[in-house]
């Protein structure tokens, strides 16, 4: 267990940061992901037959490619676009983007896409009388959305969404590989300095066991409190 | 967007293609026994194999797929009866060890898809064919079985398809599968955009394969209920 010591010794407190690091990450990329999603899932639920086409297209895209691929697309990519952008407003010089900003993106466009689909089918599963009753009080439809669909919403998706949680934190493991130090970059630097792989591959296993049972602990305590009614 | 620089790249990433599609229909043939199996011993009566088969699918689905690839292809290796032990020749090879990763990792997926299956068969149609004087065997292999794979099409079809992105991570341990090349190819010339357009693009062709071919199937075994 000397491995694991805290302080210089031991890579305890190293590993320790690495764990928020990649719960920070996956926060970052579900937030950007809903983002996304409420974007997404509104053009496919509109009536408008080029918004339906270009919400199936990214949702199609971004779960039918690799996760990786995806990753190398914005570590590669990431910094020529934003410099091309930066040169649209004069600015010739190199910029690099951060690998938090490039893991939380390329995660997030692609949790965004898992989630376009579950906030569309939770609103395709309200009661249609909600809809009608909404609109014959006259409330406006920014009213109604807000007060009356997406709070009904949000109780039906919460245990998709607690999925995608699950399946978001598992994919930032695959940022590792732009060098950004989560759990699997610090365990892969402490395997290769201790010569010691599977001890702190293991560890990182526990490590990620403990996120996704702390997470699923989390979701059933708010799918009871939200289904307190019912 | 080079339209030249990515058709002169095509046919290296068309190569590479066969890596993938080998890892992933390899994975898939072994995933299904190991998911059976894991299924059959959640189903039985047995406590301790009904936990051996719980905590087996908990972990392998509560870690990601990178943390199982780097134990099995780093970590084992460690191990010193591991290298003098027979399967050392398979253990040494990234190509068995990805193998053996995306075999565990489906076959914990898929022996929850199978489970929910076999525990939705309806009490009476067993009953109905042990009343028929059919044994054990036969009521697996002829009624059991032929009803769970029906029930589980569309949920292993998903599968199926997050294999296909899965055997991605085979270039993480050397391999040079689509993503591998893909990879090679942008950190060499720089010109992620259209490599990601072909390489993604072959992704997705193989995805609308795989997702027809279930439809098919489920066309297929669907019988009309009267």
């Amino acid at each position: 267990m000397g491995l694991l010591a805290y302080g210089d010794t031991g890579w305890g407190d190293e590993l320790f940061f690495a764990t928020l690091m990649t719960i920070a990450v996956a926060a970052a990329a579900i937030f950007i992901g809903f983002i996304l999603a409420a974007i997404f899932a509104s053009f496919k639920l509109s009536k408008i037959k080029i918004l339906n086409l270009i919400g199936s297209f990214y949702t199609t895209v971004f779960r039918g490619v690799p996760e990786l691929l995806v990753i190398y697309l914005f570590f590669f990519g990431g910094s020529g676009a934003v410099m091309y952008v930066a040169k649209v407003f004069g600015y010739e010089g190199y910029i690099e983007v951060n690998a938090f900003l490039t893991g939380a993106f390329s995660i997030g466009i692609i949790s965004g896409a898992y989630s376009t689909e579950v906030f569309r089918g939770a609103v395709q599963s309200i009661d249609k009388g909600q809809f009608e009753a909404s609109e014959v009080l006259g409330l406006k439809k920014k009213i109604y959305y807000y007060k009356i669909i997406i709070p009904q919403m949000l109780r039906l998706a919460l245990p998709n969404i607690s999925n995608v949680w699950q399946i978001t934190l598992k994919d930032t493991s695959l940022i590792s590989v732009t060098g950004l130090v989560e759990i699997m970059r610090q365990s892969y630097i402490a395997a290769g300095f201790t010569r010691d792989p599977l001890f702190f591959y293991s560890f990182a296993a526990v490590l990620y066991l403990f996120l996704t049972f702390l997470s699923m602990r989390i979701f059933n305590k708010l799918e009871k409190q939200y289904n307190r009614g019912y | 967007m080079d339209l030249n620089f990515a058709l002169e790249n095509l046919p290296k990433l068309l190569r590479a293609t066969k890596l993938t599609i080998e890892l992933t229909l390899l994975s898939l043939l072994f995933g299904i026994f190991v998911g059976v199996f894991f299924a059959i011993l959640r189903t039985g009566k047995n406590r301790m194999l009904f936990f051996i088969s719980y905590y087996y699918s908990y972990v392998l689905r509560g870690t990601p797929l990178l943390v199982q690839i780097f134990i099995i292809y780093f970590g084992l290796a460690q191990l010193e009866w591991v290298r003098e032990s027979f399967l050392w020749v398979f253990l040494k090879e990234p190509y068995s060890c990805a193998i053996l990763a995306f075999t565990l990792n489906t076959g914990a997926y898929s022996s929850e898809i199978f489970r929910s299956a076999f525990e939705t068969i309806n009490k009476g149609i067993v009953e109905a064919a042990e009343g028929l004087g059919l044994n054990k065997i036969n009521i697996f292999f002829k009624i059991k079985l032929p009803i769970a794979i029906r029930q589980s099409l569309p949920a292993y079809g998903n599968e199926m398809i997050l294999m296909l992105k899965g055997t991605s991570l085979a270039s993480t341990v050397t391999l040079l599968d689509l993503t591998g090349v893909a990879k090679h190819i942008i950190s060499t010339t720089f010109r992620p955009v259209e490599v990601f357009v072909v390489a993604g693009g072959i992704y997705l062709l193989m995805t609308f394969i795989i997702h027809n071919f279930i439809k098919f199937l489920e066309k297929k075994y669907n019988y009309k209920k009267t």
